[in-house]
C-alpha cells in the first residue's frame, strides 16, 4: 500500500508544480487528480495498482475534513451577527443547488435516450 | 503528597495541550466514535460522522480554553491527508471512464446549471437578506472545495477564513440532506444524485456519497473537481453584478 500511496503523492507533486509554474488558479491536487485520471486510462497496471492506496484512503474521507470543520468554532461571533442571512442563504441555495443538478442530469439523459442499458 | 501529584497533573496537562498528540488523538477518538454511531443508525444522513464529531472536539477546546492554532498543529497531520485524497478520487473515476464518456453532454449541462443555481441563489438570498459586500464575497465559492473556495474569495474581495467555515456548513449540510432531496424527486439514477451532491458539497457530501453506492461517489467526485475549476471562473463574473 505505501508504494501505491508515494504514486498519490507524486502525482499531487506534479499538480503542486504545474499550479505554481503555471499560475493555473487551480489547486495542485486537482491538477493531480486530472493527470492520474489520464495516466490511468492508459495504464490498467497503474490504475490496479494504486487503487491499493487509493480504496482505504477514499474510505476515511470524511475523517479527513474534521480538522477544516473544527474550523468553525473561530467565526462563532461572525456566524452569530450574519447568521440568519449566511443560514437562510446556505440552507435554500443547498436545496435548490442538488434539485437543479440532479433534475437537468436526469433531464438531459431521458431526452438523449442514455439510460442504463444493463 | 496529593499536592505534589496535583502539580504534576497540571504539568502534564501544560506539557499534553500544547503537543500535536493529543489534539491528533483526539481527531482520530472523536471521529472513530462518530462513525460508530453513524454506522449503528445506518448511516442515517442526521448522523453525518463530520458534523457529529465537530460537537465534542469544537466544546472540547472550548472548555480548556484552547485555541485553533493549537488544535490545528495536531490535527494537520490528518488535514494534510486532504490533498492525496483528492487525487485519489482519479482512480475509481478513470475505471468508470467509459460510463462518464457516455454521460458527457448530461454531465456538462448538469454542471452549468448547477454551478450558476449554487453561485446566484446563495449570494443573491444573502444580498435581499443585507448581508455586506465581504460577506457576500465569501459565500460564493461555497460550494466549492475548500483550497479552491479560499482562492476564489481572496480574489473577488471576501474572508477566505470565512469562506473556508461556510464550505464546511454548506458540505455537511449537502450531505445531510442529499438522500432525503433524492428520496422527494425520486431520483433512481445514482449518476444524476452523486453528480448533483458533488457539485453542492464537495468533498464531505462525497464521502457520504460513496457510503450510498460506489457510482455515486464517483460521480460525486468528478462533480467535486469540475465544478472547483468552473467556478473559479464564474464566481469573479456573477459578483460583477454585485460591485
Amino acid at each position: 500500500m505505501l508504494p501505491a500511496f508515494a504514486v498519490l503523492l507524486a502525482f499531487q507533486l506534479i499538480g503542486e508544480s504545474l499550479a505554481r509554474v503555471l499560475r493555473l488558479g487551480i489547486p495542485g491536487p486537482v491538477i493531480g487528480l486530472c493527470l492520474l485520471v489520464v495516466a490511468c486510462l492508459a495504464s490498467h497496471r497503474l490504475r490496479d495498482f494504486t487503487l491499493q492506496a487509493a480504496r482505504p484512503i477514499i474510505s476515511t474521507l470524511s475523517l479527513l475534513f474534521l480538522p477544516a470543520a473544527v474550523g468553525v468554532v473561530q467565526f462563532l461571533p461572525l456566524l452569530k451577527s450574519q447568521g440568519l442571512a449566511l443560514g437562510v442563504a446556505i440552507v435554500v441555495s443547498t436545496a435548490l443547488t442538488l434539485a437543479v443538478t440532479a433534475l437537468v442530469f436526469r433531464f438531459v439523459v431521458h431526452r438523449l435516450h442514455l439510460e442504463e442499458r444493463e | 503528597m496529593p499536592n505534589a501529584a496535583m502539580q504534576n497533573v497540571a504539568q502534564l496537562w501544560v506539557y499534553l495541550s500544547a503537543s500535536p498528540l493529543l489534539w491528533l488523538f483526539a481527531t482520530l477518538a472523536a471521529y472513530a466514535i462518530a462513525d460508530r454511531i453513524s454506522a449503528a443508525t445506518d448511516r442515517h444522513p442526521l448522523a453525518n460522522p463530520v458534523m457529529l464529531a465537530t460537537i465534542p472536539l469544537a466544546a472540547l477546546l472550548a472548555l480548556t480554553h484552547t485555541p485553533y492554532t493549537t488544535y490545528f498543529a495536531g490535527a494537520q497531520f490528518v488535514h494534510f491527508m486532504l490533498g492525496p485524497a483528492t487525487v485519489a478520487l482519479a482512480v475509481p473515476l478513470a475505471a468508470e471512464w467509459g460510463r462518464v464518456k457516455r454521460l458527457a453532454v448530461p454531465i456538462t449541462i448538469a454542471l452549468f446549471a448547477g454551478s450558476l443555481t449554487a453561485i446566484f441563489s446563495a449570494v443573491g438570498i444573502a444580498w435581499l437578506l443585507g448581508a455586506p459586500h465581504a460577506v457576500l464575497a465569501s459565500l460564493a465559492p461555497k460550494s466549492v472545495t475548500t483550497p479552491i473556495a479560499m482562492g476564489i474569495a481572496a480574489m473577488i474581495g471576501g474572508l477566505p477564513s470565512l469562506t473556508a467555515t461556510l464550505v464546511v456548513v454548506t458540505g455537511i449540510f449537502t450531505a445531510v440532506i442529499a438522500g432525503p432531496v433524492k428520496r422527494l424527486l425520486r431520483m433512481k439514477d445514482h449518476a444524476a444524485h452523486g453528480f448533483a451532491a458533488g457539485l453542492s458539497g464537495h468533498g464531505i457530501a462525497t464521502a457520504s456519497a460513496f457510503h450510498d453506492s460506489r457510482i455515486a461517489g464517483i460521480f460525486a467526485g468528478l462533480a467535486l473537481a469540475l465544478n472547483g475549476v468552473l467556478t473559479s471562473i464564474l464566481a469573479p463574473l456573477v459578483m460583477k453584478l454585485w460591485p
